[in-house]
């Protein structure tokens, strides 16, 4: 065990060594960062004054060296807009981000568990044609149309949630979302919602032709408990890395939806800071955002091999 | 009289699968076109998305033909109308029309030619290299494997949204970044598939036979394994064009797309969410038109894998 878990913290880091270069990259792919972030109209002796400010005239491997020695102090230079550390507006925007990730997750999970079980463990009835076709309409509806047509229907006629923003209550000392967070986290959620639907319906539909579920079917187990020990408890299985692998694509995927409800998170700020060309913060977040779904992916594969006894770790 | 052919092809009625990889019915190319036919009708779904997809393509090609208007042409005293079916619409603008004025349907058709460039090149940039390193990396396995396995995987670890919105940003708007962007983000799944199927393949009888009668690798590879990867790396070209069309939309919806003066159906949505609380048709429909193309692809997608392969089937029963 401890060796896999070695080995999978090393490959880790060596991704995340991988990304910092891959960041660093891109902002030198099309040779001068500084045009990529001055205005059109900016003057020649403009720009070559940004660059010696920023450091962009040095060799490559140089100004790679000082980035890598920053970005492991967490310093990923200053955003040109906030005149602030790029790092800490990341940081001052994680929260709103969790909070609506974790919520579209549980919607995700509520909604989308419980059809794929009911479709999976009834095939063939109009309940599994349901479950199918809530499997293709999350894949198939874009996000950022959902997320549209709710602000319509229940935003500007029906009047029921607001439209954007995110407003606050505190209920025992902790700051919780109110009704704001409701259509993000539903828009949000929906592909997720599709995906558990679609995995749980054949997992379920999978142990279902398995030997040992014939075997206690011929045993003459009560149906409850077939099901219950037997059935969901074997396809609970796969679903853990579902789930884990869903919430990091909720993580960063929240891009669309916290534009358009103008959601103060991680998704809005890359945006924003994408349209603003205030590239060191876009850098910081690609970096934070890679950062986290890498620690859930690893988190992911340790608790599967820790529920799951037939896999055996190298 | 019944011949031997035939009587097979009676037999393995389902197996799309024998067809692919037999040398034999490749000759009747008839004979293979009506079984399609067959399958395609007993289930329904996977016929209804051909059709849809079919005619997104058709629209794409002759939009200049099919479409009433000019979808750049700005017509200000005809801007901002409804569509047909509300009470202030214009018979003249089936769908309405946005703020300039400019008829929204015509603008949709041609949005599609943008969706369905992007998705079709991209996928035969992405399916063309992916399967040629995906074989590489199957045959040659030990380190070479190793590396780009590692690599891959890596890749396939990211964040994919942000890098892609990153990736868009620093090279800037046009059609040709973007077909780039998504052609070579989306090597790695096709590398990941291809080279999975080729160790699969490789413990095979008929292939372990060819080694031992002393055929040469690359006769091995384009007689032997390349027959059998098609049916796979086809379902996936197919989910990965609806994914491909997808993103490309949500580029332009964030403004990093294609150009502005483009239409597109990306383009378009983020020109109606500015005018979302009064002309809210300018959102609607554009994004119902990606609606539809991804549930067609899906649907015979769908359709695809469950033909394509055998095991799948058996499950479905």
């Amino acid at each position: 065990m401890l060796r896999y878990l070695l080995s999978r913290l090393i490959s880790s880091a060596a991704l995340l060594l991988g990304v910092l270069f891959l960041v660093f990259m891109l902002l030198h792919l099309t040779g001068d960062p500084v045009s990529l972030m001055v205005s059109r109209y900016a003057s020649p002796e403009d720009i070559e004054a940004l660059r010696e400010e920023l450091g962009f005239n040095r060799p490559l491997l140089v100004q790679f060296g000082d980035f890598l020695s920053g970005a492991f102090q967490g310093d990923f230079g200053s955003s040109f807009r906030y005149r602030q550390p790029a790092m800490d507006l990341v940081l001052q925007r994680i929260p709103a981000t969790i909070e609506l990730a974790s919520v579209a997750l549980l919607m995700a999970i509520l909604m989308g568990v419980t059809i794929g079980i009911l479709g999976g463990s009834n095939p063939n009835t109009i309940l599994d044609s349901i479950a199918r076709g809530i499997g293709l309409l999350g894949q198939t509806i874009p996000t950022f149309w959902l997320g549209l047509i709710l602000i319509i229907i229940f935003s500007l006629r029906l009047g029921w949630f607001p439209s954007f923003g995110r407003e606050t209550f505190t209920f025992l000392g902790l700051t919780l979302p109110d009704q704001s967070i409701v259509l993000p986290a539903f828009a949000l959620s929906l592909f997720t919602t599709g995906q558990l639907a679609r995995f749980t319906r054949s997992a379920v539909m999978e142990v279902m032709n398995e030997d040992y579920v014939t075997t206690a079917r011929s045993k003459g187990l009560k149906k409850k408990r077939i099901y219950f020990k037997y059935i969901l408890k074997n396809s609970a299985i796969p679903l853990i890395s579902i789930i884990g692998v869903q919430f990091s694509y909720l993580l960063s995927g929240s891009i669309y939806i916290e534009t358009i409800f103008s959601w103060p998170g991680l998704g809005s700020l890359l945006a924003e800071a994408v349209g603003t060309r205030d590239f060191f913060l876009v850098q910081a977040t690609a970096f934070f955002t890679s950062l986290v779904v890498i620690g859930l992916h690893l988190l992911t594969d340790l608790v599967y091999v820790l529920v799951d006894p037939r896999i055996r770790y190298r | 009289m019944i011949t031997m052919k035939e009587q097979r092809n009676e037999n393995n009625k389902n197996d799309l699968t024998g067809l692919l990889i037999d040398e034999e019915s490749d000759r009747n190319i008839r004979a293979r076109l009506w079984y399609i036919w067959r399958l395609l009708w007993r289930d329904k779904s996977g016929l209804i998305g051909l059709i849809v997809f079919l005619v997104i393509i058709f629209s794409a090609i002759f939009a200049p033909m099919l479409a009433p208007h000019d979808p750049l042409k700005i017509d200000l005293h005809a801007s901002r109308q409804p569509p047909i079916w509300t009470e202030a619409g214009n018979p003249e603008h089936i769908l309405g029309t946005d703020n300039l004025g400019r008829d929204l349907f015509s603008r949709i058709i041609y949005g599609s030619r943008v969706s369905i460039m992007v998705g079709f090149l991209g996928v035969s940039i992405a399916f063309s290299l992916g399967m040629m390193i995906g074989l590489f990396a199957g045959f040659k396995g030990g380190r070479t494997d190793n590396l780009i396995m590692t690599v891959t995987n890596m890749i396939l670890a990211l964040p994919y949204l942000v890098f892609v919105v990153f990736i868009a940003a620093v090279l800037g708007r046009s059609l040709l970044n973007v077909v780039l962007i998504f052609g070579l983000t989306n090597i790695p799944i096709f590398v990941r598939v291809t080279r999975g199927e080729v160790l699969r393949l490789r413990e095979e009888g008929y292939i372990e036979a060819a080694i031992s009668i002393g055929q040469k690798t690359p006769a091995i590879i384009f007689k032997h394994i390349m027959p059998n990867l098609i049916g796979p790396l086809i379902t996936l070209a197919t989910f990965e064009m609806s994914a491909m069309i997808f993103y490309e939309a949500g580029l332009g919806f964030l403004g990093l797309s294609v150009p502005p003066t483009v239409p597109s159906w990306g383009n378009m949505l983020a020109e109606g969410r500015q005018f979302l609380t009064v002309f809210p048709w300018m959102s609607i429909y554009p994004g119902l038109a990606i609606v539809i193309t991804g549930f067609s692809m899906n649907l015979f997608g769908d359709w695809l894998r469950d033909v394509l392969d055998p095991r799948m089937r058996r499950m479905k029963k």
